[in-house]
């Protein structure tokens, strides 16, 4: 049996050990999580949903296979938490929304049935900002996720729930979806490792569309080595989804490990002066990337000044480009094939009406409503079209940075996690994730680090490494050895 | 895109199929504005002779090979459905204006 405080420190890779060694089982493991969440879900309120018998079945099957020697991979019996918005074979998914309420997936996503083929045990489903739209949790329709480090804040968005998970050690690691920095907000904000891969890298297939230019399901964990573990499983390119990438994975953990010990000489680190003069950056945060940059410098890397020149129009372009896709992508959600149907409606239309009327909350409804009007008639060119041309822009300065430099070092958000209703104008929200847009408009990958404590709020401050399209194995090498050398080694709330 | 252009919130939500209240509407209309508002500030830039990007990603489309597979069946398929005719037709309301129909 593991006790309370060795969960607490427990990560995939050490859960593996444990399994591998005997040690546990993973009905054992299982039932500690289990109880780990029924002991602090209440509070942190990272779960829509927890089916506490599909669980130990799970676990049952997989300690029958190792008994047999038959496990399929070092992390069979390992439990993994599921973002609502991530299909689950006969499981709900509601996107946090009140429109699919009563949905229950018919088919597993790809990324699932990855996992599943590996033996790893889905653990619930983690709470979101409505249909991905948000930056702090809020926006779900059912509840509100804290933040595991003070209860008052936010987990930041939209995958709250599951950095929220992770950082109350009610699971070893989940996944998550990042459309323009729910990934890696969330795992900052949480103080975990939160992976955005490479546009194309991991199959979209069962993933509820919000913005399928930019959405790209990833990994969150206390540790690189974790994220990369799990990129190597569910990345790789899949035939139900146009838009993957054909290139392999598997060798994602490798390279980290064989860059464990290792130091940064001969790596270019290229640091954004447009991101650092941005006025909202607090000094907490400041003071933490300052620190993060010697800790660079003094393994070896060298730090050089680029120029990112088009980040002020970043956010613009992303709620055009992101509205638009949203405005189109949920049209489907039309009442007739699933979904809560209002008593009242009369005819076709009057349901189409009423059910996305009630159904959507404010924020889908708000950037519904934006994006309908800028593909319409007589503003298309006027907005999306001159999004589209800027974001070539925004992709242009992120491939020219990466002439002269290897991996971009940046923030991860301009301030820890704030308290809940702090933000509560549209638009100061939307403003909060300017450092991590830009990354899904360049399709690049990045990843979000925890790299110290704001002294002003005692909350986790994260940082970020972007590299350029496929340099996950570079980029995942470089923050395994930040990892390694930076001054708080492990981050673990108090809860 | 130009500074005298004004969003009617109430004609857009028609285009989008969306019931509002009135109250909504107003919020709606206030929040627009000032978004609108600050997505002007790419009016600065000069983007003649820029190629849009649609996609980040350098695909292009391919055909697969013509094989057969299992989709998820038809009962699996219509669990989620509201309402169910025969077990097999999905029950709408009426489509087309006039008397109703049973």
């Amino acid at each position: 049996m593991i006790t309370p405080d060795a969960l607490k420190k427990l990560d995939l890779a050490s859960a593996s050990e444990l399994l591998e060694k005997r040690e546990i089982s993973s009905v054992g493991l299982c039932e500690a999580y289990l109880a780990r969440t029924n002991e602090v879900d209440g509070n942190v309120k990272a779960f829509l949903n927890i089916d506490r018998e599909n669980i130990l079945s799970q676990a049952a099957e997989s300690d029958k296979r190792r008994l047999e020697g038959k496990e399929l991979s070092p992390y069979d019996g390992i439990p993994i938490a599921i973002k609502d918005c991530i299909s689950v074979s006969g499981q709900p998914c509601t996107c946090a929304s009140k429109i699919l309420e009563n949905f229950k997936s018919p088919y597993d996503s790809t990324v699932v049935k990855r996992l599943k083929e590996k033996g790893l045990v889905i653990f619930g489903r983690t709470n979101m900002d409505e249909f991905a739209m948000g930056s702090s949790c809020e926006n779900s329709a059912y509840m509100k996720t804290a933040n595991p480090w003070d209860l008052s804040r936010v987990p930041g968005g939209s995958s709250g729930g599951s950095a929220a998970s992770v950082a109350a050690s009610e699971v070893p690691v989940s996944l998550g979806s990042d459309t323009g920095g729910s990934i890696r907000q969330p795992a900052a904000f949480c103080g975990v490792t939160g992976l955005k891969p490479t546009y194309g890298r991991v199959s979209r297939y069962g993933l509820v569309a919000f913005a399928s230019s930019l959405d790209q399901i990833g990994p969150i964990g206390h540790s690189v080595l974790d994220t990369a573990a799990i990129l190597d499983i569910i990345g790789g390119h899949d035939p139900l989804d146009s838009t993957s990438l054909p290139e392999e994975s598997g060798t994602f953990a490798d390279a980290v490990r064989k860059s464990s010990g290792g130091n940064l000489k001969g790596v270019k680190i290229g640091i954004p002066k447009e991101y650092f003069n941005i006025d909202a950056i607090e000094p907490g945060v400041k003071a933490v990337m300052e620190e993060s940059v010697n800790i660079l410098q003094a393994l070896g890397a060298e730090t050089i000044e680029i120029s990112l020149p088009h980040t002020e129009y970043a956010i613009a372009v992303y709620y055009i480009i992101a509205t638009a896709e949203a405005s189109a992508n949920l049209a489907r959600f039309d009442g007739i094939r699933y979904g809560v149907r209002p008593s009242d409606a009369s005819d076709l239309n009057s349901l189409y009406f009423k059910m996305r009327g009630h159904g959507f909350g404010k924020e889908v409804k708000r950037r519904i409503i934006l994006g309908t009007y800028v593909l319409s008639s007589g503003y298309y060119d006027a907005y999306y079209l001159r999004g589209q041309k800027v974001r070539t822009l925004i992709r242009n300065d992120f491939m020219n940075a990466f002439q002269k430099c290897d991996i971009i070092f940046a923030p991860a958000t301009p301030s820890a996690a704030f308290k809940f209703g702090e933000k509560s104008d549209p638009l100061q929200m939307y403003l909060a994730d300017i450092f991590t847009i830009a990354v899904n408009l360049a399709g690049t990958c990045a990843i979000s680090l925890p790299a110290g404590i704001d002294k002003a709020t005692s909350m986790p401050v994260g940082m970020q490494f972007i590299a350029p399209p496929l340099g996950e194995h570079k980029m995942l090498s470089v923050s395994k050895i930040f990892e390694e050398n930076r001054g708080i080694k492990a981050f673990i709330p108090s809860l | 895109m130009s500074g005298n252009t004004k969003i009617d919130v109430s004609y857009v939500a028609e285009l989008a199929r969306l019931e509002l209240a009135p109250e909504e509407k107003v919020k709606l209309q206030e929040d627009m504005e000032e978004i609108l508002g600050y997505i002007e500030l790419l009016e600065k830039l000069d983007v003649k002779d820029i190629v849009p990007t649609a996609h980040a990603a350098p695909l292009r489309n391919i055909w697969r090979e013509d094989k057969a597979g299992t989709p998820p069946g038809k009962d699996i398929m219509l669990e989620n459905a509201p309402g169910l005719i025969d077990d097999e037709l999905i029950k709408v309301p009426q489509v087309l204006p006039g008397e109703g129909m049973s």
